[in-house]
């Protein structure tokens, strides 16, 4: 939702080029013999089975990547392999120009101890910690010295909205507060990388919600460069600056919520994005027409979905305004484009 | 045999070849003995002179062994100075004292005040209440000198046994092939009686609380190594993967998150070497420990029930004691600095300073009070004594009917089946229960150790142990089935059952023995009745286990389409509670097996015998193989039914589900 329509696009930070992740005998080995891209037959054929399959993938500085998938697509196998916690058998990811996969072990240590952030599905939290301790852990590791942090771990429970509970033990919290901690841990050390794996599944509908809301806060505060895994598409949808879909451990396709709604490139991705209501992902640059006549009444900014614009309309006005960033108006929207767009489902 | 008591449709594993197979073995078994005669008893030249081999090497390792820089011989010297020390020390502060120094031993309220303070460490007042009263209770019944002789040893035992399991199971946590290595081993020393490593120890060792203490270490520190390899393998992935996320080093890992996360199944580790080195108190007093395993031993000798029984009680009450003291003690987190003075900040450690100069001030000063004072000294043995003589009286005819009629009628007959057996027949029919169950590799693990036992040429000891193990066996199934389906579906019953066969198991072993011994004197018929009371323990547990363990969503669906509660417990629980009643079946086997060699004392004459001899007669080898043999016999039952146990889990769709607990 925070497109910056009109901005000159954004660096990449974080890209892999033809990354596999293969299980069997020595599958690296194997992936050099067998060229870059071996087929399904031949992998059958060599009894490997394969996680990841081929994955081409950047994510641009601050914006929030969602991997979307079902169970068994490999997107958490992706997700590892992006850190090195899985070693991949094959391919390049490269951070700030230099490839992981040819860093030593003491290398990639340096780069998650600093650069790195991660919060788990089913939390992770060490049970014979408290939650300060839990989340100074990252610190501690590093050799930080315990005032300093003691204070760093509090500024993040503050930031997190856990004060107060900095002595309890996560056994002792709900779910939902335990993955706060788990998110107070991830950002304790500052990273510029965060990796989220279905941070929010393991928690109920209204908590996941409430989570969310708070997750695209933060990120408004902290601009962090975002790997965020699930398995809803809705919450894809709600969350993502850009989603990749993948399935049987390949990328379906890669665009903003807007795009992979709007032109589903596969019948698999169509399956996802049917129930989806178009009004709740177009956004108004995509339905506006050039302005004409007097100059409209109301004005929304051009990356305000339709159905946020919905409402204006409702006074009675039959076209609104669509503004840039810096507040030029650049074109207008018709009442009719957005019952069309809201009654086409 | 014990397969007979479950009445449940047992899955069928392709019947009709089990049935031909164990036709060609009857006719075989029947047929046979003219034709080959050395299928059925093995011709003496075959026999390989393990013992003898054995012997040897141990001879060899005491004069001739050398690494170089240093001699087997010497390390051991070593190993017993290491150990001799701290020994030395806590012995001198629990029991002896130092005479020429003047120094007089902690007395006994200066023991317990200390272990009261350290109870209100670990637990606040209600440990401290029952940790004191523990040792109040050994005091009372007079028991005090030996126990603390024992405590002396399990002080230095237990912490070097939890310290070496855990290290080496750290070691093949991360080195593979030191899993691979250790696995087998772990196997062995779990399933080899105890005495038959005595001997070696008492070779290497000489005779002494020394020995006592390295034969308890090689006892107890097994359990400790599996169990921290479990805990470690268990610790969930995401714990694992935070770690490396966060950048740990290598012993930030390890000391950081994984025995940190693995806490809680690392203490039931502890327990058990805790329990294990009590449970081996008796049988080190064997070699020289003393303490109350000699009284133990003493009033066994003597058949003095009730001083066994309070012995033996006392040696409950210091593992209950010892074993809360360190629950406790592992749940305590290191509290944060707080502001205050020392003194304030370290109560716990300026109480137990007060306790011990102030009851060693007084010791000094009134050497009377040293010992527990005779007069408040309380002794239930007579009363034990005399119910004993007084059921015999009343009873003798009675109990010698059943024996007779028993043994006449059904055990003998079928020990005479047993031993008639060819080796060669029972080679093939456990080799095809293999092959049937699992495949190639268990049909030669059950068959190639099957012969093995044949080669030592102690083929018709392993039978009468067969013999034994199986009636016993088959007993404690009948008693403890009913018992555990009772006490499944009744809470306030499982609370009761609980609690007492809690007490059995840390009972010691030889306890059981005396009112079998006094009712019915030696024999094969006193060494099974001891034997079933010591393994209906896990028949019970086990069986409560799987039928609470069952899915309560399935019984609610069951329910829901109508079942009565004896659909219910029959159809539903029974069957699906099945693979953990199998493993309740191998861990009462285990223990029978590891009871059988105890009860070698009341005269049976099967492998347990031939270990005791070669214990008597120091004979490192014939000792060693009459173990292993024992060993062997576990491993092919374990194996067997694990793999049983593993088919039927798999067709009931439970894989992974249930896993046995190290018992």
């Amino acid at each position: 939702m925070q497109v910056k329509t009109g901005h000159p696009r954004p660096t990449a930070r974080l890209v892999c080029r033809n990354v596999w992740k293969l299980f069997g005998n020595r599958p690296k080995a194997w992936l050099e013999r067998h060229g870059p891209s071996p087929s399904a037959e031949a992998l059958a054929a060599a009894g490997m089975v394969a996680a990841v399959r081929g994955v081409d993938l950047e994510v641009r500085e601050g914006e929030i990547f969602v991997i979307m998938g079902l169970s068994g697509s490999g997107k958490s196998t992706l997700v590892r392999c992006l850190s090195r916690l899985v070693e991949p058998s094959g391919g390049e990811i490269l951070y700030e120009g230099r490839d992981l996969l040819s860093m030593s072990e003491a290398e990639i240590m340096q780069i998650r101890r600093h650069k790195m952030g991660m919060v788990f599905q089913h939390f992770a939290l060490l049970p014979h910690m408290s939650v300060l301790e839990n989340v100074a852990f990252p610190l501690e590791v590093q050799g930080v010295a315990r005032g300093e942090r003691d204070e760093r771990a509090r500024r993040m429970i503050a930031l997190v909205g856990l004060e107060g509970r900095e002595a309890a033990f996560p056994r002792e919290l709900s779910g939902g507060q335990q993955q706060r901690v788990g998110i107070a841990r991830s950002l304790a050390a500052d990273p510029e990388l965060w990796f989220l794996d279905e941070p929010f599944s393991a928690l109920d509908p209204l908590i996941r919600r409430e989570m969310q809301v708070e997750f695209l806060r933060l990120q408004r505060m902290l601009h962090k460069t975002i790997v965020f895994i699930t398995h809803d598409f809705d919450e894809a949808i709600r969350l993502a600056d850009r989603i990749a879909i993948m399935k049987d451990g390949m990328i379906e396709q890669i665009g903003t919520p807007e795009e992979i709604v709007l032109s589903p490139a596969t019948p698999y991705v169509t399956e996802f994005t049917g129930a989806v209501p178009r009004a709740k992902v177009v956004r108004l640059a995509t339905v506006m027409v050039p302005a004409e006549g007097p100059a409209p009444a109301r004005h929304l900014p051009a990356d305000a979905t339709v159905a946020e614009a919905a409402p204006a309309f409702r006074a009675g006005a039959d076209r609104i305004g669509v503004t840039d960033a810096e507040g030029r108006l650049v074109g207008q929207v018709h009442r009719d484009a957005v019952v069309d767009l809201m009654l086409g489902g | 045999m014990a397969e007979a008591a479950l009445p449940a449709r047992l899955p069928r594993l392709g019947a009709a070849t089990w049935i031909v197979a164990l036709a060609v073995f009857l006719a075989f078994a029947v047929l046979g003995a003219a034709a080959f005669p050395w299928a059925f008893e093995m011709p003496r030249a075959w026999h390989v002179p393990f013992a003898a081999w054995f012997g040897g090497f141990v001879k060899w390792l005491l004069n001739d062994a050398s690494f170089g820089l240093f001699t087997f011989a010497g390390l051991t010297r070593f190993i017993a100075a290491a150990l001799e020390l701290p020994y030395r020390i806590v012995l001198g502060i629990l029991s002896t004292g130092w005479p020429a120094a003047g120094l007089p031993p902690l007395p006994w309220f200066g023991v317990i005040g200390l272990a009261g303070v350290l109870g209100h460490r670990a637990g606040g007042w209600p440990l401290a209440a029952l940790v004191a009263a523990c040792l109040g209770f050994i005091a009372l019944f007079g028991f005090w000198d030996s126990a603390m002789l024992t405590l002396a040893s399990i002080v230095i035992a237990v912490p070097i046994g939890i310290a070496g399991g855990l290290a080496l199971g750290l070691l093949a946590h991360r080195v593979p092939w030191f899993a691979r290595a250790i696995a087998p081993v772990l196997d062995l020393m779990q399933t080899i009686p105890v005495f038959a490593y005595l001997v070696p120890i008492l070779i290497l060792f000489g005779f002494g609380p020394v020995a006592a203490i390295v034969a308890t270490l090689t006892y107890a520190m097994p359990p400790m190594v599996r169990v921290t390899m479990l805990a470690l393998a268990r610790v969930p992935a995401e714990i694992v993967d935070l770690g490396r996320m966060v950048g740990c080093s290598r012993r930030q890992m390890t000391w950081r998150v994984m025995v940190p996360a693995a806490r809680d199944a690392l203490m039931v580790g502890a327990n058990q070497v805790i329990m294990l080195s009590l449970n081996m108190v008796i049988i080190a007093s064997m070699i020289g420990a003393g303490g109350l395993g000699f009284d133990v031993l003493s009033a066994l000798r003597r058949l003095d029930f009730g001083a066994g029984l309070e012995a033996g009680f006392s040696i409950v009450a210091l593992a209950i004691a010892l074993d809360r003291l360190g629950q406790g003690l592992a749940r305590l987190r290191s509290a944060p600095p707080t502001g205050g003075s020392w003194a304030a900040r370290h109560p716990h450690l300026l109480a137990g300073l007060a306790v011990v100069l102030l009851s060693g001030a007084a010791a000094l000063a009134w050497p009377g009070a040293r010992a527990f004072p005779e007069a408040w000294q309380l002794s239930t043995g007579d009363f034990w004594s005399r119910v004993m003589r007084e059921i015999n009286v009343t009873y003798f005819d009675t109990l010698e009917a059943i024996k007779t009629t028993l043994l006449v009628n059904v055990m003998i007959p079928v020990k005479r089946f047993l031993l008639g057996l060819p080796w060669l027949g029972v080679a093939a029919l456990l080799a095809f229960a293999g092959w049937r169950l699992r495949g190639a590799g268990l049909a030669a693990l059950a068959g190639g150790l099957t012969v093995l036992i044949a080669l030592t040429g102690l083929w018709e000891q392993a039978m009468t142990t067969v013999y034994l193990c199986g009636f016993a066996v088959a007993f404690a199934m009948l008693i403890g089935l009913p018992i555990g389906i009772l006490a499944a579906e009744r809470d306030w019953l499982w609370s009761g059952v609980r609690a007492v066969i809690d007490t059995l198991q840390t009972l010691p072993s030889f306890v059981y023995l005396m009112p079998a011994v006094m009712l019915f004197r030696v024999g094969d018929f006193t060494a099974m009745l001891a034997v079933i009371a010591f393994a209906v323990v896990p028949a019970i547990r086990y069986t409560v286990l799987g039928l609470r363990g069952v899915d309560p969503r399935i019984v609610e669906a069951g329910r829901a389409m109508g079942c009565t509660r004896r659909q219910i417990l029959w159809r539903i629980r029974f069957r699906l509670a099945m693979p953990e009643i199998m493993l309740g079946l191998n861990q009462t086997i285990m223990f029978a097996l590891s009871m059988l060699v105890i009860t070698a004392l009341v005269g049976t004459r099967d492998l347990g015998q031939e270990v005791y001899i070669a214990l008597t007669k120091a004979d490192a080898g014939r000792g060693l193989v009459a173990g292993l043999n024992v060993a062997f016999i576990a491993i092919i039952a374990d194996r067997l039914i694990q793999a049983g146990a593993a088919r039927m889990r798999a067709r009931l769709g439970l894989e992974g589900a249930a896993s046995g607990p190290a018992a």
